[in-house]
């Protein structure tokens, strides 16, 4: 099977976390690559159809003949066909299995949790799902510790699986932060990951990734917008 | 790679049967836990205590959870035998695209089939066969999913199989006859010793399914 030879593209939007992710990967690995922007508002390109025909979702991975979906998977193949350091799933299976754990963690429960902030109905419900929210960063507070034993990243002394899994969403939170007043990350309740956040998004395999907090915001409203809008007709 | 082994698990849970198979593929001796999903053990809350969820595989004293990454760090541990993933990334990243989408799917589609009644079940048991024939298109003519063995897809799917009965009984449908070649490639997964020991008697999950309805006082 062809290494790095043939072309790379990746099917996404700037704005989802989850595209990032594949592009963080191909980042660490110096994987040049063609972006290829869905306007998903205006419905779904044939491309992205006919390459995922299953979910017909975004980011979908193109290189050569091969078409790669769900951004996880993703970046496992992204770290196994670029096998030449640096490494981003960890080395040992006990590592690779807790941060398999996390990131599917952070996609089940704590990144819907943090997108039912922005659904909430009425003050209650709001303070309940940033209770959720703000419980599942203490539990990502403590994991950090036990992945970084001390290093930088939850991978260790580069980001890594985890780092690419959980920061992606760094973007989002900062909006959310906006939106409710509350800075979720906070020296009080999570000390090394506010710490994290800022070395993650100056990291070079992601600064010209991470899309801007304003930017994002005013998107944000846009959808709520159409989102509301829909609800109630 | 050796070490203690234990798994605690709750014998109908199709989960806990993927790393049972998983174990048994690669000839592992373990202790298996039965727990009492009432009243779960202080081991259970103490090595899963995001989820309080079985199974847990613990190997030298560590928990590793959720089972198909249970399933992935055997085959990464016991890599000298029986491999249940491809060695090519390609046919890794398809296998693992495969095994999401029974995790996505077929659990939750499942248990509509036997909770629900009238449109909704309806509607559950169309994308229920659905699903399984999407899964019948990649098994294609291969004797499994992992081609001349069986693979994750394999692992990951036919826990599901020891339910089946249950919720046509419940639903009132005929999988075999909507998807033959899945029922097919199941029979040929249960020759498997492997298979065979891991999953329960069908007879015994349709008494648990009903015993589940009269305590959520469904029906």
């Amino acid at each position: 099977m062809a290494k790095s030879d043939g072309e790379v593209k990746v099917l996404g939007t700037w704005s989802s976390p989850f595209v990032m992710r594949a592009r963080i990967a191909l980042n660490i690995k110096s994987v040049n690559y063609e972006f290829l922007q869905e306007r998903l508002w205006e419905g779904k390109s044939d491309l992205l159809l006919q390459s995922n025909p299953v979910h017909k979702k975004v980011p979908v991975l193109i290189h050569g003949h091969n078409t790669i979906c769900e951004s996880l998977i993703i970046v496992q193949y992204i770290d196994e066909v670029w096998s030449s350091a640096p490494s981003i799933l960890p080395f040992e299976p006990h590592e690779r299995a807790e941060a398999r754990f996390w990131a599917a963690h952070l996609d089940e429960k704590w990144f819907p949790s943090m997108r039912a902030i922005g659904m909430a109905e009425g003050e209650d419900a709001r303070r309940a799902a940033i209770g959720q929210v703000e419980e599942g960063l203490v539990l990502l507070e403590e994991a950090f510790g036990e992945c970084s034993k001390g290093r930088p990243f939850f991978g260790g002394d580069r980001i890594g699986y985890l780092d690419i899994a959980f920061g992606c969403f760094l973007g989002w939170l900062r909006v959310t932060e906006k939106m409710t007043g509350i800075r979720l990350l906070n020296e009080t309740n999570t000390p090394h990951l506010l710490k994290w956040a800022h070395r993650f998004c100056s990291d070079d395999a992601v600064k010209d990734v991470m899309p801007e907090t304003e930017k994002l915001a005013e998107f944000a409203k846009m959808i709520m917008g159409r989102m509301r809008g829909a609800g109630k007709s | 790679m050796e070490g203690a082994v234990v798994l605690l698990d709750f014998w109908p849970s199709m989960f806990g049967m993927r790393t049972r198979i998983a174990l048994a593929e690669k000839g592992i001796k373990y202790e298996y836990r039965e727990e009492d999903l009432r009243n779960k053990s202080d081991l259970l809350l103490q090595m899963n205590p995001v989820h309080k969820k079985i199974p847990v595989l613990i190997h030298n004293g560590k928990p590793v959870c959720e089972s198909l990454i249970q399933v992935q760090y055997i085959d990464e541990v016991w890599n000298d035998r029986a491999p249940l993933l491809p060695s090519d990334p390609y046919k890794r990243a398809i296998a693992r695209f495969w095994a999401d989408f029974v995790d996505k799917k077929i659990y939750d589609l499942g248990s509509k089939v036997w909770k629900t009644k009238g449109e909704e079940q309806e509607t559950a048991k169309k994308e229920f066969i659905e699903s399984l024939k999407l899964l019948e298109g990649e098994l294609g003519d291969k004797a499994y999913f992992g081609g001349e063995n069986l693979g994750f897809v394999d692992v990951a799917l036919i826990p599901f199989y020891s339910w089946f009965y249950a919720y046509e009984k419940c639903g009132n449908f005929s999988i075999e006859a909507e998807c033959p070649k899945l029922i097919a490639w199941a029979k040929r997964c249960m020759q498997k010793e492997s298979v065979a020991k891991s999953l329960p008697d069908k007879e015994k999950v349709y008494e648990f399914v009903l015993h589940l309805k009269k305590v959520y006082g469904i029906e």
